[in-house]
Order: structure tokens, then C-alpha cells, then sequence
């Protein structure tokens, strides 16, 4: 009796196990299934929605300066590797431009100095990477909406790319990111020239970078060449809006 | 000649939410497994990265790959199936709760009454519980004092705590509720909690599982399939 209800057990613990490994197998499969991935990515419909209903227009917090990371932590490319970035560097971006154009009534070049010039926004704010961690910095830029209120985006315009100089991997086009007219006109969505009161330093994208306060830190474009106006995305790249968003990565990066 | 008693003991609703919940809890898991090995470090307080202090590291890449979803290390694919499944685990719960509440589920079957938590009730619970003596007959019919407090404890505390902490991690929801982050003393003291919590899920499925085994599987486990459970007989009869 004792004995077969050993057997019974026994059974139940390998059949439990055999279904695991199936489920767990099978769970594998559909990760690597596009169509299964396209089901997963609802999801991120669901909480770019809920997330606009709910922050709406609200400020990030900001952080005072005993708040700051000791050391603000960089990530992904630390120097493009490109004759034409070393060159500006060399010069200290005495030549560079950013270049602000697409669905724009006035296209513009803008220099550092120019950048400069226009009324500016300082902010201390958390940086969350969607590794996890993160780290507090202090960020001096102009406003977005400022650059493109000057550039006059076109009726068409929906969204604003951003191009970079890094190239992660060569021959597979440069990094490059996008975000709404929501967060582009946001009030932290800031063109960051300064980190803790200093230029810009290499590693955290020198010489302008994108600070979009209530998204992860791969949304915070490094390296920053252009800027476009753009009526959709799908032409853009692989089509999903940036280079992570391009391997995998949600567009919304609100979570 | 001895009849064997047979009782409902898990109403249709109970069951269909119970594997929803089965589901959607061992698929968070093991896509939060494959997000946290992403940077197995915890830290505390505002901001925490690798130039800062750990609170805790667990070896330099985290959990072993078989434990995560999927089974290699893929950070994005990770995050699709936890925030596809956090959302059904919403939606799931929130139903149970509904359920449950309006049904008087929790206050009958849950809530464990004043005399059952009494020190001395709680010990002997615990103590026949060390010695695999389990209630028969008319005792079999509802829950222990020790189950009450497991189950009300995970219900009642740990998947609030992991709701809260899983959307203080979000920038985004951040902006709109900073008092949250700060009730939690900052975002990384948030995602510790979250992990800590996580674990504490994972132990409780393991004593759940366990004790499944040792109540006697076929017979517990079809309680929570069709419902019908055999009440163990007591001595007396």
C-alpha cells in the first residue's frame, strides 16, 4: 500500500517536472516566435496609454545638488569612433552643427554658441537606466520646444528623431532616437550642453545630448548631429523608432 | 462500512483565477530573474550604480540562466513577457479581490479569527505541522491558521508591496506620484523591495508546493481543477 503510493508520488513529481520542462521549453520557443513577440508588445500600448492618462503634463522630480551621484555612471558608447566626431572634437566643436530640419517651416544650424545663447533650464534629475540602476546629475540645456518653436514644425508633425553620432555597429546605420510632441514640448525635455555645471563631458555624449526626464536612459540621446521633424517612423531605420527600440526595446520607455 | 466525504471546495471562480494567477506569477518570476540579472546589484536609497556602494550583489552575473526567461540573457525580450504578464496579474487580481471580498471568500475562509491567532493556538499549528500531522475530518474542511496567514500575507502584503515598488521603478509613473518613490525611501531602496518581495513569493510557491506533495497531491491538486476534495477521515470515525 505504503508502496504504491510512493509510486504515485513519484509519478506526480516527474510528470510536474517533465511539464515544466516543456512549459519552460516551449516558453523559449515563443520568445524567439515573432508573432508571439507582436502579442507580448500589446503591452506597451497599454502602458503608454495608461501612463499619458496619468502623468499627463507633470515635472519629474528634481533633486539639490546633495542629492548628486559621486560619479554619474556613463553607458553604451563612451567615444564614437568616427573621423568626422574626432575631428570635431579636436577642434572642440568649433565646427559642429546641429542641424534641425524635416516637417520644419525654418530649418536651422545651430552651433554650440547658439545653443548657448538661447534661454537655458537647469535641472538636477534622476537617470534611470533600463538596466536598473541609476544615478542623480545636473543638467543644464535649452528647452526642446524652444529649438523647435524657432524651427516651426510643419502641420504633418508627429514625431522628433534624433540623430547621434555613435555608431554601435558599423554599417547597420547610427544610433538614433525618437520621441512624441508630448514629451518633445515637455518643460525638462531639454538639448543638454552641461553636466554638473561642466561641458559635457565625452563619455555622457559630448557635445549635446537629449534629457527626456520621464523616460529610461536609452531614451537619452548622446552625440547629438540632427534633428527631424517626422510625420511616422517606419521608414526611419528598421522602423521602430531607435536603435534599441530596433532590437527589441519598448519605444515608450516610461517603465 | 466507511463513506468517503466528499466537499466543494473551491468555487469555479477560486480555480480559474488560481491558474490564471499560477501562470502569470512563475512568468513574472522568471522575466524578473532575467531583468535583474541585468545589474545583479541592490542598492539603497535615491540612485545606485555601479560606482556606488551594494547592498547586495549576487556573483557577478546573477541568477543562472535556466532559472531566467527567457534562458539566455536578453534583456528586452525579458521586459516584454514581466510587463505583458504584470498587466494580466492586475487584471487577475483585481478580479479575485473583487470576487473575493464581495463573496465574503476573504472573511470566511481567510481572515483567520481572533482565537486562531492566540500565541498558543499558532504554536501547536506549528508544532503539527513540524510533525507532517495534518487536520483530518471536520478540521480538514477549512484552512489552518498557519495557511490563513500565508495566504493573507501574500494577498494582503507582498503583491501590494510588489505593485507598489514595480511602478516607483517607473520614471514615467514617478512624475505623476513622487510621493510614492519617497514613501519607499527612493527608487533603488524601491527595486530592493521589490526583489526581497519577489524572493519571499518564490518561498511561499515552495511550501506551497511542498505541502501540496505531502497533503497528498492527487487529492489537493484536483480541488483546485474540478473543485471536489475527499476530506481525510477523522480518527474518531
Amino acid at each position: 500500500m505504503t508502496r504504491q503510493v510512493w509510486t504515485r508520488r513519484q509519478m506526480l513529481l516527474r510528470g510536474s517536472a517533465a511539464f515544466g520542462g516543456v512549459l519552460l521549453g516551449g516558453c523559449d520557443r515563443l520568445s524567439e516566435s515573432p508573432s508571439f513577440h507582436r502579442i507580448l508588445s500589446s503591452a506597451e500600448q497599454l502602458t503608454y496609454r495608461a501612463q499619458r492618462l496619468i502623468v499627463g503634463q507633470s515635472l519629474a522630480r528634481e533633486f539639490t545638488r546633495a542629492d548628486l551621484s559621486p560619479v554619474f555612471r556613463s553607458n553604451g558608447t563612451a567615444r564614437p569612433g568616427s573621423a568626422l566626431y574626432n575631428q570635431l572634437l579636436e577642434n572642440e566643436f568649433e565646427d559642429w552643427r546641429l542641424m534641425v530640419g524635416g516637417a520644419v517651416n525654418r530649418p536651422l544650424a545651430l552651433s554650440l554658441g547658439a545653443l548657448r545663447a538661447m534661454p537655458s533650464r537647469t535641472q538636477i534629475t534622476r537617470h534611470d537606466c533600463v538596466e536598473g540602476w541609476s544615478a542623480i546629475g545636473q543638467w543644464t540645456g535649452v528647452p526642446l520646444g524652444h529649438v523647435l518653436t524657432q524651427a516651426q514644425l510643419a502641420p504633418e508633425a508627429r514625431f522628433i528623431v534624433l540623430y547621434c553620432a555613435d555608431e554601435l555597429e558599423r554599417n547597420d546605420g547610427g544610433y538614433y532616437e525618437s520621441i512624441d510632441l508630448v514629451d518633445a514640448f515637455h518643460p525638462q525635455t531639454l538639448l543638454a550642453y552641461e553636466l554638473n555645471g561642466r561641458p559635457l563631458p565625452v563619455p555622457n555624449g559630448a557635445p549635446l545630448r537629449l534629457r527626456v526626464e520621464r523616460q529610461l536612459g536609452y531614451k537619452q540621446a548622446k552625440y547629438l548631429m540632427r534633428i527631424d521633424a517626422v510625420a511616422r517612423l517606419d521608414g526611419i531605420g528598421r522602423g521602430k523608432g531607435g536603435y534599441w527600440e530596433d532590437r527589441g526595446y519598448e519605444w515608450y520607455a516610461g517603465i | 462500512m466507511t463513506t468517503r466525504e466528499i466537499i466543494r471546495r473551491h468555487s469555479l471562480a477560486t480555480r480559474c483565477l488560481h491558474w490564471v494567477n499560477a501562470l502569470c506569477v512563475f512568468l513574472v518570476l522568471m522575466s524578473g530573474l532575467q531583468i535583474f540579472n541585468a545589474d545583479p546589484r541592490l542598492y539603497w536609497g535615491q540612485f545606485g550604480a555601479s560606482p556606488d556602494r551594494a547592498l547586495l550583489a549576487i556573483g557577478a552575473h546573477g541568477f543562472p540562466h535556466w532559472l531566467t526567461l527567457p534562458s539566455w540573457q536578453d534583456l528586452s525580450t525579458g521586459r516584454r513577457w514581466h510587463f505583458f504578464f504584470a498587466w494580466l496579474l492586475v487584471f487577475n487580481s483585481a478580479l479575485y479581490l473583487l470576487f473575493s471580498l464581495l463573496s465574503g471568500h476573504v472573511r470566511r475562509d481567510l481572515l483567520p479569527s481572533r482565537a486562531e491567532i492566540a500565541p498558543s493556538h499558532v504554536a501547536r499549528d506549528v508544532w503539527d505541522h513540524v510533525r507532517l500531522r495534518f487536520p483530518r475530518g471536520e478540521a480538514a474542511k477549512h484552512y489552518n491558521v498557519l495557511q490563513k496567514l500565508a495566504y493573507v500575507g501574500v494577498i494582503f502584503v507582498l503583491a501590494p508591496t510588489l505593485l507598489a515598488t514595480g511602478l516607483a521603478m517607473s520614471p514615467g509613473f514617478d512624475a505623476a506620484c513622487p510621493w510614492l518613490v519617497t514613501l519607499l525611501g527612493g527608487r533603488q531602496s524601491a527595486r530592493t523591495i521589490h526583489f526581497t518581495a519577489a524572493m519571499l513569493v518564490a518561498l511561499f510557491i515552495l511550501i506551497h508546493l511542498i505541502m501540496v506533495v505531502l497533503a497528498g497531491p492527487w487529492n489537493e491538486v484536483r480541488s483546485m481543477i474540478t473543485g471536489r476534495y475527499v476530506v481525510p477521515p477523522g480518527k474518531a470515525s
